[in-house]
């Protein structure tokens, strides 16, 4: 029997597009080595979020409890449920995944594949079981996983990736954060919270580097404010594994030393090619796929974190999407533009289009709006009157071209803006509806209306 | 019954026109063949005659505004006929509703916007805007706003968004490449390069017409025919001493002078009768070579150019040629050419010989394949058929062809009897 498709890989790629091509009433199969729904399901983006409302729930109680009226005699908490809580978050939504592969009638095949040809994918299974699928077109959607530090093998004791992250246990005391990425802020605002001491090191100028240099600088003072130690513009030259722990040498300003029991490094990610053919990487190892999504190899393609960043699971799900469109009919698929980037540190970060940085690298004539959450209703009632909300709109014709949040609930406020982005909206339609009173969301408004002197509340 | 007066086709490229002047007023009695209005098209300034007779009721385009073939213009009530305005009446409702909207996209397409007034926050623009045709655009604000800067019309623009969406890019590429748009529809090109920025000492000029139809059907013209030039350098004393000869008696006999033209017109379709694959069209499947010589001839006038068309020419005498061409030429500088008077000419000549330039290339007039660009006649060292340089006179003849019709063999051979006409000029005279 042949498939129509077989997507390598189950995580947000590879079951989304396995899911794409079952709707549009192809055979499919998808095959997972681990378990279905990928880094994200099952060790990033999912199980984070539970561990960090955790940490967010306990910071506010233990610190802003008496400003809210709350008295607690005996405030605590235990850190093994927080980690078996998310690790039952996990598990139920892997199990949602399979359930998926069953309604739309996917063979799902727990094996490690290969693709030794055009076509066809050897697989190997967990039982050692062995078997040849044949398919007209694959999808490569193998995913990334933590890229490793050279001198700081991970050892899930004393050096750990975000994987072992998750599970430490028992909680470390003293926490160096190689990399201020997504990953490495999320897990210095959860560890904090919890009360261990925790140092974040940054290569960059500014944590999340990434981010609109505003953003970064007013997250740094957020952070440093609860007690992270944060080294930027620092590297880490020497690395000594002891027994109790690790020492790190740091470059910045001066040079130190700095202990800890534990180090995470989190520093990027690698792909993971699959054996067999010789696909075309880039220089970093990442497939090299044309406007179709297609391999140097017909017939193969490849979505997701595989061919390259950036390596966040919404943009894996629409290129799968994209991909697999591509794949049965003939409408050319969209290739990545506009995207929302997310850090669920407190007080969240999230963005969509251009930096300042960029879009003045670009050479574009812009306006900025902004408009500080101090002066939005809704968020000093739920005392959350941290961060601002930043907009960039191009002239002359007052497009928007960029949208960086930081605060409460900031990643649910940038949806309006990734579809304001996307219909390319310009400031007289985000002007022009209504934001309900009283929404964080007016403060997106007020924002618009500051860029072009319009902004009633400031 | 009410009659409704729609914008006539008066010619067969019109697309649109402008009512220029209305002749009669509201309230004013109309018999057939009353002018009821001026209007102007691509080509000329006709006036528009009544085919009814009533009271004018009700006009809904104003002077000097432009709208498309079809489109209502006034309301003619006959005696003692009230004018339906309740709305029992479908006819006077509907066009009611549709005029203003009209109006607007009529004022956005012939304002020009000045640059400055996109920096302001201007009024968001109405999500659905209704096209010409009633039906609704899709297309992102910012699509509308890039589109009303640049004068692109979003109707006809293919949409590459989701569910066929206008969006910037659609617009942009529409700006850069108007040649498709103008393949599609006789409408206004714009340069393929975006202008330079409107400073406050510079004057932006509304597209008249005429302007709209040069622009696209030379573009057409230049982008779409597989143009190719020949040209030579013809001896012109003989014509030169003919033209004194008869002028002379002419004068004498009080008649007008011949002029240059009037030899080279003669000469073209005299040329174009004995070589007729010279003098045919590329129609698709088929060329379609003519058994008459329609001869065009370029006529500059104000605000651009038209070719009135001499019928028969390869019948008709010199004297009856040079009649006919200042005849044509004043009525298009005056704009008063009837659509039977610039249409269907089998092929043109254009000639720049009046303002000194020695020799250059036309761009062939569809659906003609062939023009001919003629110089000035100039005084220049010859060698003579003795080997000796003499004083002589020369016009260069220049050609350019349709390939698809002529081939190079064809275009020669025209261009080789063209100029022993020229040279021997009383061979046209027989």
């Amino acid at each position: 029997m042949k498939y129509d498709l077989v997507v390598v890989g189950g995580g947000p790629a590879g079951y989304v597009g396995a899911i794409r091509a079952a709707q549009l009433g192809k055979r499919v199969a998808c095959v997972e080595k681990e378990r279905a729904g990928g880094t994200c399901l099952n060790w990033g983006c999912i199980p984070t979020k539970s561990l960090l409302r955790n940490a967010e729930l306990y910071h506010l109680l233990r610190h802003r409890a008496s400003d809210l009226g709350f008295r607690f005699d005996n405030l605590g908490f235990d850190w093994s449920k927080i980690i078996a809580r998310s690790r039952t978050v996990s598990d139920k939504l892997a199990s949602g995944v399979e359930f998926l592969f069953k309604k739309h009638k996917i063979d799902y095949i727990k094996a490690t594949a290969s693709i030794p040809e055009p076509g066809r994918i050897a697989c190997k299974g967990t039982d050692g079981k062995e078997q040849i699928l044949e398919a007209d077109s694959i999808l490569v959607a193998t995913g990334a996983t933590s890229r490793p530090m050279p001198g700081l093998p991970i050892n899930g004791k004393t050096v750990i990736d975000s994987h072992y992250a998750m599970i430490i246990d028992p909680q470390p005391k003293r926490l160096l954060i190689i990399g201020a990425g997504a990953i490495g802020v999320e897990f210095a605002y959860f560890f904090n919270a919890f009360g261990t001491e925790v140092t974040l090191i940054e290569m960059l100028p500014n944590v999340l580097p990434v981010e609109d240099t505003e953003i970064g600088v007013a997250l740094e003072r957020a952070l440093t404010k609860q007690g992270i130690k944060i080294f930027t513009n620092s590297k880490v030259t020497e690395t000594v594994t002891t027994k109790e722990g690790v020492r790190l040498t740091v470059e910045g300003k001066q040079k130190q030393i700095l202990e800890a029991d534990c180090a995470l490094v989190a520093i990027g990610v690698s792909p993971l090619v699959p054996t067999g053919l010789s696909l075309k990487l880039d220089p970093k190892g990442f497939i090299q796929i044309d406007d179709r999504y297609q391999t140097n190899v017909p017939g193969v393609y490849a979505a997701g974190d595989i061919i390259g960043p950036p390596w966040l699971a919404h943009v894996a799900m629409w290129e799968a999407i994209q991909a697999v469109n591509g794949i049965f009919s003939e409408a050319t698929p969209k290739r990545l533009k506009t995207f929302p980037g997310c850090t669920y540190c407190q007080p969240q970060i999230a963005s969509v289009g251009l930096t300042e940085r960029a879009a003045k690298e670009k050479g574009l004539k812009f306006k900025v709006g902004k408009f500080p959450f101090l002066a939005n209703g809704k968020a000093l009632a739920a005392g959350e009157p941290e961060g601002f909300v930043k907009l960039m709109f191009a002239e002359p014709y007052g497009e928007i071209i960029g949208a960086h949040i930081i605060g409460a609930e900031a990643t649910e406020l940038i949806a309006e803006l990734g579809l304001a982005i996307n219909l390319e909206a310009t400031h007289d339609e985000l002007e022009a509806t209504i934001h309900a009173h009283p929404t964080l969301s007016e403060a997106v408004h007020e924002a618009v209306g500051n860029a072009y002197g319009l902004a009633i509340h400031i | 019954m009410p009659t409704t007066i729609e914008m006539p086709k008066l010619s067969d490229t019109m697309t649109e026109g402008t009512l220029l002047r209305w002749v009669k007023k509201v309230g004013d009695v109309v018999v057939v063949g009353d002018v009821l209005a001026e209007v102007e098209t691509d080509k000329a300034t006709m006036e528009m005659e009544a085919f009814d007779e009533g009271t004018l009721s009700e006009v809904y385009v104003d002077e000097g505004q432009t709208v498309q073939v079809g489109q209502k213009l006034a309301l003619l009530v006959g005696d003692g006929e009230a004018k339906p305005t309740a709305p029992t009446s479908k006819q006077p409702a509907e066009q009611k509703t549709s005029q203003p909207e009209k109006k607007t996209a009529q004022t956005k397409q012939t304002e020009p916007t000045p640059a400055a007034q996109s920096q302001k926050p201007a009024p968001a623009p109405q999500a659905e805007q209704p096209s010409e045709s009633g039906t609704r655009v899709k297309a992102s604000p910012l699509a509308r706003k890039v589109a009303a800067d640049l004068g692109v019309q979003l109707e006809k623009l293919p949409g590459s968004g989701p569910g066929g969406r206008i969006v910037r890019d659609d617009v942009l590429s529409a700006h850069e490449n108007r040649s498709t748009v103008a393949s599609q529809a006789p409408k206004p090109v714009a340069p393929t390069v975006a202008p330079a920025p409107v400073s406050s000492q510079d004057t932006q000029i509304s597209l008249s017409g005429m302007r709209r139809t040069i622009a696209a059907r030379l573009l057409e013209a230049k982008t779409t025919i597989p143009h190719f030039y020949l040209q030579s350098e013809v001896n012109a004393e003989p014509l030169v001493e003919l033209r004194q000869q008869l002028n002379a008696a002419n004068e004498a006999a009080g008649l007008p002078k011949f002029t240059v033209n009037d030899f080279i017109l003669k000469a073209t379709a005299v040329a174009a009768s004995r070589v007729p694959k010279a003098n045919a069209s590329f129609s698709g499947d088929t060329i379609v070579q003519y058994g008459s010589v329609h001869l065009a001839c370029a006529v500059a006038i104000d605000d651009g150019l038209v070719t009135p068309v001499i019928r028969d020419a390869q019948s008709k005498t010199l004297t009856q040629i040079s009649a006919e061409i200042k005849d044509l030429a004043t009525k298009a500088r005056s704009k008063k050419l009837k659509p039977e008077q610039y249409q269907g000419g089998t092929l043109t000549v254009s000639n720049l010989g009046s303002y000194g330039v020695d020799q250059f290339f036309a761009i062939i007039n569809p659906p003609q394949s062939l023009i001919v660009s003629v110089g000035a006649i100039l005084k220049k060292p010859v060698i003579n058929a003795a080997g000796a340089i003499v004083p002589g006179q020369r016009i260069v003849l220049a050609l350019s062809c349709d390939h698809r019709v002529v081939d190079g063999a064809i275009g020669a051979e025209f261009l080789a009897e063209l100029k022993r006409l020229i040279e021997t000029p009383a061979l046209m005279l027989v």
